[in-house]
């Protein structure tokens, strides 16, 4: 079964009226490992993400998430919440999406929302305040302290998320995500408007998520330093359609990435694709 | 550099009295083309039909000179509170120690309304008084849960009112049940009206939602005011049963509770123990919504108001979330409903109009959305103030619509501006409103 | 068949009068994303002001009956859009940037302010009009007496509504000012910056919506003869629910569901009850917006994330 990869993607098409935003993608994540998925501006990346975590039902093909146990979820036919909840698939967004008005250990808390709700009995146990939920409350908060100190952010755990910088926000997001304890985790663009120092105690915090905890990770970046650091397979997509697939160093080498990636100027290409080693 | 700043506020003040003068004068004139024909000519059905119509010039000239003197006195305060406007009125330390007597102000206040049948035993007026602002206090807090809580907009919370005591009414005058079997069956009826509402309207957004809200409650009281049958259409229902106290009469029976305690009946007896009943539901609401905040229930409904498209992604329900959402708020609606019915001890369509749907509303928001103590100190400021204007019936909603508006503008995020947060490693601290999300539903 | 041609006239002409009130809620919903809660309230001030100024014409001797009807339409229009601009700049204006439930509330006041301002000045009780536009045309005379009518009345009624409705489309279309209004909506800080004087467009779009309502109150006096200070709660939250059913922000959706409320409230009086038929007219509203969230023309919301 491990042999298996975590995610399969199969021949995945997505159409926005006349638009075709993916077109026949086919991909598959390794189970324990980070994939990433790159592609200039308007490739079509969001668009598969929002496909895999069920914000958009795909116009075709087939989506499949291989549990350890040897189920199989078909994430096009599940709702966007029970992608979450039942294929154990976390996301964050390219535009950081917390609850600005929430603290950040109240957004880790909402995150455990199906294991709590389930403690507390559907809300009845709870609202007489049993000690099984007490106890499961107890717990939540010591997992959400765990990812807050994972993050740095342990002393900002009863700040407003609004209120925190915008690199501990993006962290904030991922660490809510995992929260969920996912088996996939999708990243969109995390390391967007980080510097330099931030970037890569991202990369570190990504890679002790795949190492310690085993979590497989699916990465959208545009910051190659990042993607080439981490990734073990990279996806390159151009339009809509897989244009390049393989390790960082394949990609790097491929000409055809080269030239789509950055348009024709291929030097400058060469030179971006160099940033990262 | 003191004397030049003087010398230029100065002068922006005299340059600013002609300009002041022709901005009042303007506002005259619109004001002029505005009222001469509404109010500078009257009309009137006469007697057979014919339509007679006089002239009132004399209240034209002077509602017009009222606008042209209070557009000076506002222009006057703008400049001199400066441009920010109202906000200034309440200077921030002045906020902040406002929000620090908000900690001490609710237990006070819980205390006083305590002892509010012991100070006013004799003045039934404050008494009726205190039991109407109670059930506002107590619609407020249930609407709190959809409005404040879950961000929901519902435009027709007043039809879960109506179901509630319409429940009540109907299964107390026909099957003679008891008003503590009929209070939990309001309430519930109420709930399971409030998801079915609920369930067709999930899928809408912002306004779309407040409009089938609103179209909902119209349905509702338009079915009661046609169902003649059983709701006795425009007539309502009369002969409501008083409660008892569990069981015992508060009459000048010989079985009454008066007769029992061996005291001298009273009919203030009934008033203060309704007015206890409506306190202790009202607090009921209040420590369920307190505790469902705390609950993985509550945090979800207000990470709905906050971000819809991230709880979904988190694995929430977000459909069973807004239906509890507005089930839990019809049932508080129920249960105030009930106790209506019981107070009233007659019920008609009337009570249960749209206005008091944007009351309830108004309460919510003007006590700063989300917050228990905020939604209290506005129904009491709002059924107070509308007490104060009884006298002027006519005048009354008039008064009301202006004090809405100026409201709004003033303090459009209500009393309390906080948010307090559920759960805290070290220190609880207040959410500032300005980053608290209103919902889009 | 007549009975059915009958109550199909008498909806189409009830259904304009909502389309043309339904316009003011669409456009400035398009604007400025607000419900104007007021709006039916100005359509009942627009029958008020046309009520009053019929009479002072009359009354100054004028005799001519298309002369006075025009000068009422004028002065109807005129005087209920300053009441439209007044409403924007007082109630509106200041919170224009202000979080969105605060619009809406000072919206609900104001149309509080309005319907009671009437009642205190013009007293509470109906005020009835003798019919002005009489006479009509019999189409079809039926076997068993029935016949098809229709009168000058509802002609004038729908005629109105169709030069109104080519003046605006050609105003939102052609003009410089329709093009302001087309640029406030797709984004207010974009067309401010491209130089649109964003307060004035959206001034504007209230004194338009205002006009049109007045219009449409004129036509609700001379139709059924009579205003009173309460007509503009009912008929507000029906031209609203016409502009939801139509797709909101759409300008043919409006009329398009302006007519189709009016044709439901019509044909259900007629075949199943009166009592009902503003149940039924919400009940569909609701059954159309489950199916079509975004109404009839409405072009489907799509989320982003
Ligand atoms: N909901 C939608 N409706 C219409 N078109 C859409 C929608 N979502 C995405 N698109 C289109 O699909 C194409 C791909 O967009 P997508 O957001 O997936 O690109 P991306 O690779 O994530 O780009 P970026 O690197 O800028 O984030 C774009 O042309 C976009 O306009
Ligand atoms: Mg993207």
């Amino acid at each position: 079964m491990s042999g298996e990869p975590i995610l399969s993607v199969d021949r995945l098409t997505m159409r926005f009226g006349g638009i075709i935003a993916v077109q026949d993608l086919s991909f598959a994540a390794e189970r324990k490992k980070i994939t990433a998925l790159i592609g200039p501006n308007g490739a079509g990346k969001t668009t598969v993400f929002n496909c895999i975590t069920g914000f958009y039902k795909p116009t075709g093909g087939a989506i499949r998430l291989n549990h350890d146990d040897g189920r199989q979820s078909a994430l096009e036919r599940l709702n966007d919440f029970r992608i979450a909840k039942q294929a154990k698939v976390a996301r964050t967004f390219q535009n950081i999406r917390l609850f600005p008005g929430m603290t950040a250990l109240e957004n880790l808390m909402v995150a455990q929302h199906n294991t709590l709700m389930r403690a507390s009995g559907f809300t009845f146990l709870g609202l007489i305040g049993v000690p099984t939920y007490r106890d499961a409350e107890k717990r939540a908060i010591a997992l959400a302290s765990d990812w807050l100190k994972r993050i740095n952010l342990l002393d900002r755990a009863d700040d407003a998320a609004g209120n925190l910088a915008y690199g501990d926000q993006r962290r904030l997001e991922i660490a809510r995500a995992m929260c969920t304890e996912p088996a996939l985790l999708c990243l969109d663009e995390p390391a967007a408007g980080l510097n330099a120092r931030e970037s890569a105690a991202l990369s570190e915090l990504l890679q002790s998520i795949r190492g310690e905890l085993g979590t497989s990770i699916l990465l959208i970046e545009h910051d190659m330093s990042v993607v080439m650091e981490i990734s073990d397979h990279i996806v390159v997509m151009d339009h809509g359609v897989k244009i390049a697939q393989g390790t960082p160093r394949e990609v790097r080498d491929d000409p055809k990435v080269i030239a789509a990636y950055l348009g024709t100027d291929e030097e400058e290409a060469a030179a971006v694709m160099e940033g990262g080693s | 550099m003191t004397a030049l700043s003087t010398e230029t506020t100065q002068a922006s003040r005299t340059a600013a009295i002609p300009f002041i003068l022709k901005k009042a004068f303007l506002s005259a004139c619109v004001a002029l083309v505005l009222f001469s024909l509404m109010i500078g000519i009257r009309t009137e059905a006469g007697p057979d039909g014919q339509l007679t119509w006089w002239t009132r010039l004399g209240d034209l000239a002077s509602i017009v000179g009222l606008v042209f003197g209070g557009s000076i006195v506002v222009e006057l305060l703008r400049q001199w509170i400066g441009p920010t406007g109202a906000e200034k009125l309440v200077p921030a330390p002045v906020q902040r120690s406002l929000s620090l007597a908000g900690r001490f102000l609710g237990p006070a206040l819980l205390v006083f309304t305590l002892l509010v049948p012991v100070i006013f035993y004799n003045q039934r007026y404050i008494l009726d008084l205190a039991i109407l602002v109670l059930t506002y206090v107590m619609l407020g807090w249930g609407l709190n849960v959809v409005v404040g809580l879950a961000g929901l907009l519902d435009l027709g919370y007043v039809a879960f009112y109506a179901v509630g005591a319409y429940s009540y009414a109907l299964l107390a005058t026909n099957f003679g049940w008891s008003f503590w079997v009929c209070l939990p069956l309001a309430g519930m009826l109420a709930a399971i009206w409030g998801a079915m509402l609920g369930f067709p309207v999930l899928r809408l957004r912002g306004d779309y939602l407040a409009i089938v809200t609103l179209a909902f409650g119209e349905i509702i009281r338009l079915v009661i005011l046609n169902w003649q049958d059983l709701t006795g259409g425009p007539n309502g229902v009369s002969g409501i049963p008083r409660p008892s106290f569990f069981g015992i009469p508060l009459d000048n029976s010989d079985d009454g509770l008066a007769a029992k305690l061996g005291i001298e009946y009273s009919p203030t007896h009934r008033i203060v123990f309704l007015f206890y009943l409506i306190l202790a539901l009202a607090l009921l609401t209040n420590w369920v919504t307190i505790r469902l905040r705390r609950l993985p229930i509550g945090r979800a409904w207000e990470a709905l108001r906050e971000d819809e498209v991230a709880c979904r992604a988190l694995g929430i329900n977000t459909t069973t979330t807004k239906l509890t959402a507005f089930a839990t708020g019809a049932m508080f609606g129920g249960f105030a409903g009930a106790f209506f019915a019981t107070r009233q001890g007659f019920i008609s369509p009337e009570s249960f109009t749209f206005q008091e749907s944007a009351l309830v509303l108004a309460i919510v928001v003007l006590g700063g959305m989300g917050s228990q103590l905020g939604v209290a100190l506005a129904a009491l400021t709002m059924i107070g103030g509308f007490e104060l204007f009884r006298g002027l019936e006519t005048y009354r909603m008039l008064v009301f619509g202006m004090a809405m508006v100026l409201i709004m503008i003033w303090r459009p995020r209500g009393i309390i501006g906080h948010r307090a947060p559920t759960v805290y490693l070290t220190k609880a601290q207040a959410i500032s409103s300005d980053l608290v999300k209103e919902g889009h539903g | 068949m007549d009975y059915f041609a009958q109550q199909l006239i008498n909806g189409l002409v009830l259904g304009s009068i909502y389309g043309l009130i339904a316009i003011g809620y669409t456009m400035v919903y398009g604007i400025v994303g607000m419900i104007n809660f007021a709006h039916g309230d100005i359509f009942m001030i627009g029958g008020f002001i046309a009520l009053i100024s019929f009479l002072l014409l009359v009354s100054l001797g004028l005799t001519a009956i298309p002369l006075i009807l025009l000068l009422v339409l004028l002065v109807a229009m005129a005087v209920t859009a300053l009441y439209g601009w007044t409403v924007e700049r007082i109630a509106y204006r200041p919170l224009r940037h202000s979080f969105r439930l605060a619009p809406m509330l000072s919206a609900i006041g104001m149309s509080f302010v309005l319907t009671n301002y009437s009642q205190v000045a013009q007293g509470a009780r109906v005020k009835p009009v003798p019919p002005i536009i009489t006479g009509g045309y019999t189409l079809h005379e039926g076997a068993e007496g029935f016949a098809v009518r229709l009168s000058n009345m509802q002609i004038m009624v729908v005629s109105v509504t169709i030069v109104l409705l080519a003046m605006f489309t050609w105003l939102v279309s052609r003009t410089r000012l329709g093009r302001d209004m087309r640029a406030c909506e797709q984004d207010q800080t974009m067309a401010a910056l491209l130089g649109v004087d964003v307060d004035r467009t959206i001034s504007m779009t209230f004194v338009i919506g205002a006009a049109l309502a007045s219009v449409a109150g004129m036509m609700y006096l001379l139709y059924y003869g009579q205003v009173d200070f309460f007509m503009g709660f009912v008929a507000g939250i029906k031209a609203f629910t016409a502009a939801v059913l139509g797709g909101i922000g759409s300008l043919p959706g409006a009329v398009l569901g302006g007519l189709a409320i009016g044709l439901i409230e019509t044909f259900w009086s007629a075949y199943f009850s009166v009592e009902y038929k503003d149940v039924a007219a919400f009940s569909i509203l609701i059954i159309v917006l489950i199916f079509m969230p975004t109404g009839l023309l409405g072009r489907p919301e799509v989320e982003k994330v």
